[in-house]
């Protein structure tokens, strides 16, 4: 076999597999999303900084799957590993 | 920008390793969109605002309202930055609308904004703690978590420009995928005219050139306005 090809299907099979870890993010996203929602429903008043806040808590949150999608587009589209041959 | 054969931003002009790439051109158009919105707004300033003034005014009050809210009033000489950061990620992200490769699908662009914020946050940390309160406040509490607080640090930038690289690259991709997805579907049946081009993208080009680039807009400028603030305090405040 290539070793070429070899190398660029274990690749797409990692860049799959690395992708797993959206599973953690939407968790911890809906938990923030709940847990905003039951703040709301408990003060309507303060309901802008709660979806401020929340926001923010989120896209902190989103740091994890964003470096788990960089490495998956970095296999997929700009494979270092080719290189190596 | 809708080909996933090649997804990296393409070279205009130039020779060798001097080139303007798409980013940079599309950089420079909305860099010329804003300057001249700004000088046409303010060219005949009036008592009583009408016409594109009063548009003018109002963007730049609900941004000082947006800093003040978030930075607290003592801040406001932000509000500038801020307003323009927003204004420029809110433009950049959403060029999808039109075809073209958002400004911020490039990680060169997104490093740069956070290289902004990172000098930011630690030339006014040093100016309001003095040199001996900032590294009092990055050995805090104990002398020996220097190295582990200069690493998180560091890590903050990073974190910032990739995430809004991540969102606004991971959307692009995915529209590139619907769009050669309904291609190739009009293809085998052999349409001449590509039909399910038509409408069929258009709840997620909503989801991905309007709600995403004000929500990214948002959280990086956000982001910045917390880190300043909260680097910005003095010891007494804490």
């Amino acid at each position: 076999m290539d070793p070429k090809a070899f190398i660029i299907g274990l690749s797409a099979l990692g860049a799959g597999f690395t992708m797993i870890s959206a599973v953690g993010i939407g968790i911890g996203q809906g938990m923030a999303a709940a847990k905003a929602v039951e703040a709301v429903g408990r003060q309507p008043e303060a309901q802008t900084d709660i979806i401020k806040t929340m926001l923010i808590g989120q896209a902190v949150t989103e740091t994890t799957g964003i470096f788990a999608f960089i490495i998956a587009i970095v296999l997929l589209f700009a494979n270092p590993l080719v290189g190596l041959l | 920008m809708h080909s996933i054969a090649h997804l990296g931003p393409r070279k205009i002009f130039g020779i060798g390793d001097f080139f303007i790439t798409e980013t940079v051109l599309y950089f420079w158009i909305i860099m010329a969109i804003m300057i001249t919105f700004a000088l046409l707004a303010t060219r005949k300033l009036e008592e009583k605002p009408k016409g594109i003034q009063l548009v003018a005014e109002y963007i730049v009050e609900f941004v000082y309202n947006f800093t003040e809210g978030a930075m607290g009033k003592r801040n406001s000489n932000f509000s500038p930055y801020i307003g323009t950061l927003f204004i420029f990620l809110i433009l950049g992200n959403s060029l999808g609308l039109w075809g073209l490769r958002p400004v911020t699908a490039d990680v060169n662009t997104t490093f740069a904004l956070a290289g902004i914020t990172f000098f930011l946050v630690h030339y006014n940390s040093i100016k309001s703690k003095g040199i001996v309160g900032y590294f009092k406040h990055l050995s805090a509490p104990y002398p020996f978590m220097l190295p582990i607080n200069l690493v998180g640090e560091l890590a903050f930038p990073i974190s910032l420009s990739f995430r809004l690289f991540g969102n606004i690259a991971g959307g692009m991709i995915i529209m590139a995928l619907i769009f050669t997805g309904l291609d190739s579907v009009s293809e085998s049946l052999s349409l001449s005219i590509p039909f399910f081009q038509f409408l069929i993208p258009l709840p997620a080009n909503l989801f991905f050139d309007i709600f995403e680039p004000i929500l990214q807009g948002f959280v990086f400028t956000m982001l910045t306005m917390v880190f300043i603030s909260i680097n910005n305090m003095t010891h007494e405040e804490h």
